[in-house]
């Protein structure tokens, strides 16, 4: 079996680039899973590993908290939020959330945590107000690290928006899905291929990101 | 016949068995990511140059979903638990070599300088001097990648009653019966957590001159800048 | 990104026991991951001579059948061996090939349909002759049983509420109806012929879109009662047909052909009596029977095996 042989055959197929069930569709709606869990973990994630970080209480909890997410089995979740649920999107995006929230939480506040408090407390002195101490002195120096927390969730939910296909959604896991049942490799290791892409991509993203948010004084330490 | 440890006689275990099948099929993979990061790392380690490419074929690695790399192996390995095993080795070693690398290169020179004066070799200082104040920093990576690999053996339910307590989530779903799904969702969840107080546990005991509390200082930072568990 | 923290650790003489403590680590994992005494991974797939491996697809039903032609082969004193909810024919097939599994209950029509998309399907005993002209020579049918259960368009009750359709409604009336219904299947029903290939041209159906769902699970069920799907692939002997007042389009093209639930064997690995044994199953078997068994499953939420096994006793089979 050669791998390559049923990559280049999948995306020659002009059939497979056409219509709700081609590439440019299932791409897209894996884009939209991806950025839509990634948005609402953000969101809850984001605030409270500043607020956290910043002021330096709850370091525990959250510990506590991010362990006991990271123990939550994403599939079984899924399955649970279908069987409880019922179709929809909802049921998706609760295990891909609650898989990205403990890497954006922790990191952000271990990132927050991690700024030389002398900086800090010279802001404090010239008397500027708290939060512009977090806004102004404590995210540009934290975030590049903010930025690899993020990153890091981004690219778990790109591979595990897969298993979405196996409730009956779309994305890029209905090749993989599709290909099991239909034992077609073709669509199975084109699948793969394209969830590779869009980490790749996503990875890239955030170097890019990366290049253009974080400071040239805290870049190069 | 539908209470919450009621198992269908069609996954031909029982809830303790299907514990101990998990246990086997998400901690082997764990243990033998580590037996391969351990030479992996040292290698990168020695050899700066290699470290950037292994890095960038472990991240490649890391992105293709787990389903994908089951369909395909079934292949050559059928459909076995080999099958569900070789794909979280692999995720357990782009975890680990970043850890180690890391964790290794954290020693400072001086220390490598006083073994090398009390007249280590580059072995024995490896062994007694590197790796263990490594240790913390390779035990979050084993943390990170032991909940990864317990939450994704339960997708090897897909490729034919592979996945252990995963198979509870295919029942679930085929006999309709959520209380199946809770069952395994919290005793996945009650293993994991488990096997990550006992892996804090040991580094508390390999490393006796760290403060205690559950999360090492230097070492907490490292864990989240790898990879960290995924299910895909 | 970040440097190493190289100046906050503290400094450390003479560790040589934690390095001990760290391989003892590694060991430990193993140690307690190997607690289960059971088979060898490696060794999983070929069956031990003289077990009978009997299959079953990822559906209920197979599962009960299943247990029911293990359990009727386990009562003439042979070993057997389960590999349950494997997954759709088309692995399962090649499973049987090469001799992973020596029993699967099948459905003599649609194999027929995966083997030879072309074959027409005048009479049971017809399409039994040919799935064995077909078939891989290693492997062979048994007697079919009167019981069928035929893959099935159906719609739910809104759609055919809609569009006037009632249970004299056959698959033709759907053809301009078609492109505003989203249809739903297993993952397989888009590529079968006795599925969207052979809906579009037996029939001249396209659909507005396929949503892949379950092998006539809970999943279809769910979806086609809730609206997901307007149109599913339901299995006849769905107990969810008559309480979700699904309407089952006729299907006078007989696009779905037979669907005889028929043992198919691995000849090699099954004993005369085995042989014996099934045939005596599959002339209790019968489409009432069945539906009444998938009723106790589905509805009642028992287990298979008690389900096969108490048939079996009043069958006087055990």
């Amino acid at each position: 079996m050669n791998v390559l042989n049923f990559v280049n055959a999948f995306f020659s197929d002009a059939s497979h680039w056409q219509g709700y069930d081609g590439i440019p569709q299932r791409f897209w709606e894996h884009v939209q899973y991806s950025v839509l869990a990634l948005a609402l973990a953000t969101a809850i994630g984001l605030p409270v590993g500043l607020l956290t970080g910043h002021t330096g209480r709850g370091g525990n909890a959250l510990a506590f908290i991010a362990n006991a997410a990271r123990a939550l089995p994403s599939f079984g979740l899924l399955v649970l939020a279908v069987l409880l649920i019922g179709f929809g999107l909802l049921p998706v995006m609760i295990p891909l959330v609650v898989l990205a929230i403990p890497p954006i939480l922790v990191t952000t506040y271990e990132a927050v945590r991690s700024v030389d408090p002398a900086p800090v407390d010279a802001a404090r002195g010239m008397g500027m107000h708290e939060s512009r101490i977090l806004f102004q002195v404590e995210v540009p120096v934290a975030l590049p690290l903010i930025l690899s927390g993020l990153r890091s969730a981004a690219i778990q939910i790109v591979s595990t928006a897969t298993i979405a296909a196996y409730v009956s959604l779309g994305g890029l896991g209905r090749y993989i899905i599709d290909g099991l049942y239909q034992r077609d490799y073709e669509k199975v290791v084109g699948g793969a291929t394209l969830v590779a892409v869009l980490a790749l991509a996503t990875l890239a993203l955030f170097w890019a990101a990366g290049r253009l948010a974080v400071s040239p004084g805290v870049r190069r330490r | 016949m539908s209470g919450f440890f009621d198992i269908p006689s069609d996954l031909q275990h029982s809830w303790t068995g299907l514990i101990g099948l998990h246990m086997r099929e998400a901690l082997l993979p764990v243990a033998a990511g580590l037996l391969l990061a351990l030479p992996l790392a040292q290698l990168c380690g020695r050899f700066r140059w290699l470290y950037p490419p292994v890095l960038g074929v472990t991240t490649v690695l890391y992105a293709i979903p787990s389903l994908a790399f089951f369909v395909v192996l079934i292949d050559y390995t059928g459909q076995t638990e080999l099958t569900v095993m070789i794909p979280l080795a692999l995720y357990s070693l782009v975890v680990l070599v970043p850890a180690i690398v890391d964790g290794v290169r954290s020693v400072p020179d001086e220390t490598l300088a006083a073994a090398t004066a009390m007249g280590f070799g580059p072995v024995r200082r490896y062994l007694q001097v590197q790796l263990p104040i490594a240790a913390p920093a390779i035990i979050a990576g084993l943390r990170v990648a032991t909940a990864s690999s317990i939450s994704l053996v339960s997708v090897g339910a897909l490729i034919g009653n592979q996945g252990a307590l995963g198979n509870l989530l295919a029942a679930a779903q085929k006999y309709d019966r959520p209380e199946l799904a809770v069952n395994a969702v919290v005793t996945m969840a009650v293993l994991a957590i488990l096997c990550d107080a006992l892996l804090v546990l040991l580094r508390i005991l390999v490393t006796p001159w760290m403060p205690r509390g559950t999360r090492p200082r230097p070492a907490a930072r490292r864990e989240e800048i790898s990879p960290e568990g995924a299910v895909r | 990104m970040t440097s190493s923290a190289k100046s906050s650790r503290p400094r450390t003489r003479h560790t040589g026991a934690a390095a001990v403590a760290l391989t003892a680590a590694a060991a430990l994992l193993a140690g307690c991951s190997s607690d289960d005494t059971s088979d060898n991974p490696l060794a999983g797939e070929k069956a031990e001579t003289g077990t009978v491996v009997v299959g079953s697809n990822n559906f209920a039903e197979s599962t009960l059948l299943a247990d029911i032609y293990g359990e009727a082969l386990r009562a003439k004193g042979l070993k057997v061996s389960y590999k349950h909810n494997i997954g759709s024919r088309e692995t399962t097939y090649g499973l049987m090939k090469n001799g992973s599994i020596t029993v699967l209950p099948e459905y003599n029509g649609s194999l027929l349909a995966y083997l030879d998309p072309e074959a027409g399907q005048e009479s049971a005993q017809a399409v039994n002759e040919a799935v064995k002209a077909k078939l891989d020579k290693k492997l062979t049918l048994l007697e079919s049983s009167p019981a069928e259960d035929k893959d099935s368009v159906s719609v739910n009750a809104a759609t055919a509420k809609k569009y006037g359709l009632t249970a004299e409604s056959t698959l033709a009336d759907l053809k301009d109806i078609a492109p505003d219904l989203v249809i739903g299947g297993s993952p397989e029903f888009q590529t079968r012929q006795q599925g969207l290939k052979g809906l579009e041209s037996v029939y001249g159906l396209k659909f507005k879109s396929f949503k892949a769902l379950d092998a006539g699970g809970p999943l279809t069920q769910a979806a086609l009662a809730e609206n997901e799907v307007q149109a599913a692939d339901v299995f006849t002997t769905d107990p969810t047909i008559v309480k979700e007042k699904f309407v089952v389009l006729k299907d006078p093209e007989n696009l779905f052909g037979f669907a005889n639930v028929t043992p198919l064997v691995h000849k090699e690995g099954l004993p005369q009596e085995g042989v014996d044994a099934l045939n005596a199953v599959s002339a209790k078997l019968d489409t009432e029977t069945l539906l009444d068994l998938d009723a106790q499953i589905q509805l009642e939420k028992k287990d298979p095996l008690d389900v096969a096994k108490a048939w079996l006793k009043s069958a006087g089979l055990d």
